[in-house]
Parts: C-alpha cells; sequence; structure tokens
C-alpha cells in the first residue's frame, strides 16, 4: 500500500490518544508528559563534563546534579522514547527524510538561524515556567494547575503576537 | 489508591521505572509524530488562522486526560494530591514563561517536545530548535541569580481552578468539555473566515 506523507490522524482522534497516554504516565508514573527539561540536563551534562565546578556555584544547575549524575532523570528516559516513538511514526507515515521545513521562498540558513533562536526563547522560557507547551500547558493544565492555564493562555499570547513578523518563513 | 503506583513512580529512578519512562515516551512521540506535529508547518498554521491542528489537539488531549484523571480520582482510585504537587504555580515566571515560549514557537516553528520528533524525522530544523532549547536552558540557568527574586514570584503554591471555582474536579472536567465542544465550532468558522479572506486576496492579485 502506497504510503501518503501528507495524511494525519484527525485532530480529535490524535487529541484522545495523546490525553490517553499523559492519563497513563499521571496514573503510573506520577508524572505527566514533558521535553524541556530533559534538554536542561543534557546542556547540564554537556558544561559539567567541560567545567564541574561551574555546574557546582550555579543554584539551578547545582539542584539538576544533586540527586547524582544529571542524565539520570526520568524526562530524559521519556524524551529518549519520543525520540524513538517519532522516528517510529514518521517511518511508518512515510515522513522519515532529511530535509529543512520552510516556505518555497525562504533559504536553508536563515530559517535554521531561526530554529536556533526561537529553540533558544523556548529554552529560556521554559525554565522560567518550570515547563514547556508539554510540560505544563498540557501536563499542569490537564490537572487544572492555575499556573498552567495562565502559561497556557501566554502561550498562545506570544505565539499570535509574534507571528506576523515571521509569515515571510513560511510562505 | 491503586494509582499513582510505586513500582513506576518517577522519583524512584530503578530501571523498572525508567523503562516505564521510555515507553511512556515513546507513545508520547508516535502520537505527536501520527497528528503531523512533526512539521513546523502544521504546528505553524495555527497563528496564521489557516488551520486550528493544534489547538483542536491539544484542548482535546487536555480534555480526555482531565476527564480521565478526575473519574479516577472520584472513584478511589487515583490519588489526585500526589500528582498535582508536582504542579505548582509562580505566577510572573509563568506569565513571562508562557509568553517567551509561545512567540519562540511560531520563530522555530515548533514546541521542545515536538521539535524532537521533527529531528527523529530527519527535519535539519527541528534538529536545530533542540540545539536551541538546551542553549536557552543553560543560558537561563546563568543569568538566573541576577534577577533576583523573579525564578520564586509569585509563589501560589499548588492552586487549582477547581478550588478558586469552589467546584469538585469531575464537575470542572465536564464544564470544560462542553467549552471545548463549542469552541472547536469557532475554530472552524475562523478557519473559514481566514481562507476566505486569502483566497480573495490571491485572486485578486493575479487579476490584471
Amino acid at each position: 500500500m502506497a504510503k501518503d506523507p501528507s495524511k494525519l490522524w484527525n485532530p480529535y482522534v490524535a487529541g484522545v490518544a495523546l490525553g490517553l497516554v499523559l492519563l497513563a504516565a499521571y496514573a503510573l508514573t506520577g508524572k505527566g508528559l514533558g521535553a524541556s527539561g530533559a534538554s536542561f540536563r543534557v546542556g547540564v551534562a554537556a558544561l559539567q563534563a567541560a567545567s564541574p565546578a561551574h555546574v557546582e556555584a550555579v543554584p539551578l544547575m547545582a539542584a539538576a546534579i544533586e540527586d547524582g549524575p544529571p542524565l539520570r532523570y526520568w524526562l530524559v528516559f521519556q524524551v529518549l522514547g519520543v525520540i524513538l516513538g517519532g522516528f517510529l511514526g514518521a517511518l511508518t507515515s512515510g515522513r522519515l527524510g532529511q530535509e529543512t521545513l520552510r516556505g518555497p521562498t525562504f533559504g536553508v540558513a536563515p530559517r535554521l538561524a531561526l530554529a536556533v533562536g526561537g529553540g533558544a526563547l523556548m529554552g529560556v522560557g521554559a525554565q522560567m515556567a518550570r515547563g514547556c507547551a508539554s510540560g505544563q500547558a498540557l501536563s499542569g493544565g490537564a490537572l487544572f494547575s492555575a499556573g498552567a492555564w495562565v502559561f497556557f493562555l501566554c502561550f498562545f499570547g506570544g505565539g499570535y503576537g509574534l507571528a506576523y513578523f515571521v509569515r515571510r518563513q513560511w510562505t | 489508591m491503586i494509582f499513582p503506583t510505586d513500582a513506576l513512580a518517577q522519583e524512584a529512578l530503578t530501571p523498572l521505572s525508567l523503562a516505564g519512562a521510555v515507553v511512556i515516551g515513546t507513545a508520547f512521540g508516535f502520537v505527536l509524530e501520527r497528528a503531523g506535529f512533526g512539521r513546523a508547518q502544521v504546528l505553524v498554521a495555527q497563528f496564521y488562522g489557516t488551520r486550528m491542528t493544534v489547538y483542536r489537539t491539544m484542548f482535546t488531549a487536555l480534555v480526555t486526560a482531565a476527564l480521565g484523571v478526575s473519574l479516577l480520582s472520584a472513584a478511589g482510585l487515583l490519588d489526585l494530591k500526589e500528582v498535582t504537587i508536582n504542579y505548582p504555580t509562580f505566577l510572573w515566571p509563568m506569565i513571562v514563561g508562557g509568553l517567551l515560549v509561545g512567540a519562540g514557537f511560531v520563530i522555530s516553528g515548533y514546541c521542545p517536545g515536538t521539535s524532537v520528533v521533527a529531528a527523529a524525522s530527519g527535519k535539519l530544523d527541528g534538529a536545530f530548535t533542540v540545539l536551541g532549547v538546551v542553549l536557552g536552558a543553560v543560558l537561563y540557568a546563568e543569568v538566573q541569580p541576577a534577577l533576583g527574586a523573579f525564578h520564586d514570584s509569585g509563589k501560589l503554591g499548588s492552586l487549582h481552578l477547581y478550588d478558586l471555582l469552589h467546584l469538585p474536579p469531575l464537575a470542572l472536567a465536564l464544564v470544560v468539555a462542553a467549552v471545548a465542544a463549542l469552541s472547536f465550532k469557532g475554530a472552524t468558522r475562523i478557519e473559514q473566515l481566514v481562507n476566505q479572506a486569502r483566497a480573495a486576496k490571491a485572486s485578486a492579485a493575479t487579476t490584471p
């Protein structure tokens, strides 16, 4: 059977599936889903290899190594799973392949620069907010945490507020 | 109370609990990919009003999990406090952090989780976003001491909307589910209006 890479799950079906994965995470492990916490641990591990004393002097990093090696952390293992699951999903849907996603008139180099820059803003924001779209908005939001709902509203506000200025990379 | 289980508790860091984390992550990554969330265009279309897949999928997921959690809790099977304790509120950093993550999302085309899925499916822009998130997280940790009390400002502890509204969690979950269903009709209307306006603009541009 030929695969159609543009074929996606119905958003409501995908939503129910995602919700059930989140429910399983809460019920089995006591914690939800996440990603940015694992990214931080990777950064801390890299810095620790270069300069252990520096990592101990930075409070948020010191907290990350309190209980042992920074990569010995539940979110790091969850994100290893996300890599595997994302790969399997792309492999079986025909979406696996090296490319840089962008609008037809936008260059690869500026697109990759915006990707790093936007990623860095999210890294900063997620450390402040104790989570990102999955770790705070979704996982905290489904528990009706007040802070998660404030985060969710501000997340959409930030996106809509800036969308106009970066529209050219998509068209 | 049966849940959350002790055997798979993430604090335990046993081989079994870490394997559980990998299994849950695998399901998470697979669903995100199949929802189309490994592709930047699908994600950012939300912020141009052309295709509101992110809103539909995320809000449906939120409602599904909220109904599941409150049902299990009402049935005495889940200790809700054991889970909610992991999601305290720090108002000011969550406001600023939310704005930054939203802005970074539309600039990079991904959120921290979906960028991992994009990278795993071979998308270079996804891999560069993952790199950016690592750099940003480390950068914030470096400057955080200079920001004084900001990081812990607006500390409200474990505060939940059902406490503020004096509703049982299950009642609030049902209300939110109804609001979600109504809002999905609104999302469809917005998509129609935006796409009609775009089509009109495009045909006006090609008519001499």
